[in-house]
């Protein structure tokens, strides 16, 4: 099945930026559906992002981040070809991973 | 005559002035079918009304309108919110039916590079072939399920099918056969026909007023308006269709909506795509 | 002396996976060992508290156990009117030094912390995201800068969508 992370990373210089979309419903729990039902919480908690196995961003997410959460952040160190890894868990425990390489 | 009576036609005149007066006179035919005068009339229209947006640029709708508007869409275009549909839509193409069959063999050149060849009038089906029509044809043809018309996978195709023919410009003919020319004015008598409780024509919003608001939204010109279909919609928080924003767009004014791919909505789309030939395709697109 | 949560190093991986699997379904199987050790390795545990908080004092100072002072070197990019409430793009940088962490709250939200990003060394001082905000508010950033916060605020309006484009 196809990952949920879509990554896309580019080094330039000694910068590496990295943007990151994820497919994911990130329901508040304050949306009521079409019965009249509140849609429970189901949102991303924390998001990391690895290079060379080592941790450069972390990301504490509350419901109020978009639907199809997007990213975008730069870290030092980065050469093309190395390994980016970014992983999600969300509230109700679920998790995804997925690992790309600098362009 | 009675007082009466003469107040009657006196009423019906007033109320046959505002309504020519309300809708340009650019917008309304000579008496013989011209669809060249009009295509030519209509992009003269928009263009003097926006000097300064670029002919191509009116494939993006409210941003070109809108300084605002036009930042906040850059931003997302960076990684848009359409490439799931994007992935979903290119595996549904090459995905074998249960006779082995795809969905890209139902089209010229598997279905790469073509959306701009519609909408088209089928001679011999004696109507109007819209994209979305065409896929859902192809199958039931196979014996597959068809695709609802308003988003999800119908969405995912149309979005791909779009995204492959990015930049072609809509070169929409119309066939010498007086079924094709009757679609052609259908469509357009759709376009410039009141309807709703709110009593809006398409053009009401999309001639008279683009680029201003209606309530919060400021509103696209009807110039390229179908070329970012399908689009993901902040609103919707997902994808939506041509089928899914006409339906849409008739409830909005209050009216009944037709379903999807009826004939009105299909001639509607022919007359579209046709004023706006010569603008390339930029699907999918992201609207507020 | 307040510590903030970022910098606890006594965080054990074991309450590290203890505070995953408080937020977990009973039941659940699916955490991967690999993913479990990203966040381990993390050290750090979700501010859970913080981003239950209505008011923008108290989700900072559940975040990082002091107060910011406006400061022009953190800029906060956001439109004046958003499009969509659901889908506000909103980008936070600093040219302060040391910056450790950046925080956005959304002042009408129902609870006021959207985001909270962990700046490790090496990581520029500069996010972008995509935000949800309810009505017309005020946005704020927070930068955690050499030990101290600073934050900078702009009102973003939130129109109710009328008949769309």
């Amino acid at each position: 099945m196809a990952s949920t992370i879509r990554v896309r990373a580019t080094a330039s210089g000694d910068s590496t930026e990295v943007q990151a979309l994820i497919q994911h419903p990130m329901d508040s729990g304050f949306v009521k559906d079409a019965k009249g039902q509140l849609i429970p919480p189901h949102f991303i908690q924390q998001v990391v992002v690895e290079h060379d196995g080592k941790p450069v961003f972390i990301a504490d997410w509350g419901p109020a981040v978009s639907k199809d959460p997007y990213l975008k952040f730069a870290f030092k160190g980065g050469k093309k070809g190395d390994d980016l890894k970014v992983s999600w868990t969300d509230n109700k425990g679920a998790s995804d991973t997925l690992t790309a390489k600098i362009q | 005559m009675t007082m009466r009576k003469l107040s009657g036609v006196v009423l019906a005149g007033l109320t046959m002035a505002v309504t020519l007066l309300a809708v340009p006179v650019v917008a309304i035919a000579a008496d013989t079918p011209n669809p060249p005068a009009d295509l030519k009339a209509f992009q003269k229209y928009f263009k003097d009304k926006f000097p300064k947006v670029k002919f191509e640029d009116f494939v993006n709708g409210p941003y070109s309108m809108d300084e605002g508007l036009y930042k906040q869409w850059k931003e997302k275009e960076e990684f848009p919110p359409y490439e799931f549909a994007l992935d979903l839509g290119k595996e549904l193409m090459a995905k074998p039916f249960k006779n082995g069959k795809t969905l890209a063999d139902c089209f010229p050149n598997k279905g790469i590079g073509v959306r701009q060849d519609y909408p088209y009038f089928d001679t011999k089906q004696g109507k109007v072939i819209t994209l979305e029509l065409a896929v859902n044809q192809c199958l039931e043809s196979n014996g597959e399920q068809p695709y609802s018309y308003v988003k999800d996978e119908m969405a995912a195709v149309t979005a791909y099918m779009a995204y492959t023919s990015r930049g072609k410009v809509f070169d929409v003919k119309i066939p010498d056969d007086p079924r094709a020319l009757a679609a052609y004015e259908n469509g357009k008598r759709y376009f410039y026909t009141r309807r709703g409780q709110l009593n809006f024509s398409c053009a009401t919003c999309h001639v008279q007023s683009p680029g201003e608001r209606i309530r919060a939204e400021v509103l696209a010109p009807a110039l390229g308006i179908l070329n970012a279909m399908p689009i993901y919609r902040s609103e919707w928080s997902g994808m939506g269709t041509t089928s899914r924003r006409f339906t849409t767009c008739n409830s909005q004014v209050r009216g009944v909506p037709l379903k999807p791919q009826d004939e009105e909505y299909r001639d509607l789309e022919y007359y579209l795509s046709y004023v706006s030939n010569g603008l390339p395709i930029s699907g999918p697109g992201a609207r507020p | 002396m307040s510590s903030s949560i970022w910098n606890d190093a006594t965080v054990s991986r074991r309450a590290v996976l203890q505070g995953l699997g408080a937020v977990a379904v009973i039941g659940f199987t699916g955490i991967r060992f690999d993913i479990t050790e990203a966040f381990a390795a993390a050290n750090d545990k979700y501010p859970e508290d913080a981003f239950k908080q209505k008011s923008e004092a108290d989700a900072i100072k559940s975040l990082y156990g002091k107060t910011a002072e406006k400061s022009d070197k953190v800029k906060l990019d956001a439109p004046e009117i958003a499009e969509n409430g659901a889908v506000v793009p909103v980008a936070v940088s600093s040219s302060l030094p040391d910056v450790t962490s950046i925080a956005i709250l959304v002042t009408e939200n129902p609870n006021t912390l959207a985001a909270a990003y962990r700046i490790l060394p090496g990581t520029a001082p500069s996010v972008s995201n995509r935000l949800k905000m309810a009505k017309t508010s005020n946005v704020i950033a927070v930068v955690e800068a050499g030990g101290k916060l600073y934050s900078a605020t702009k009102e973003v309006k939130v129109t109710v969508g009328g008949c769309g484009g």
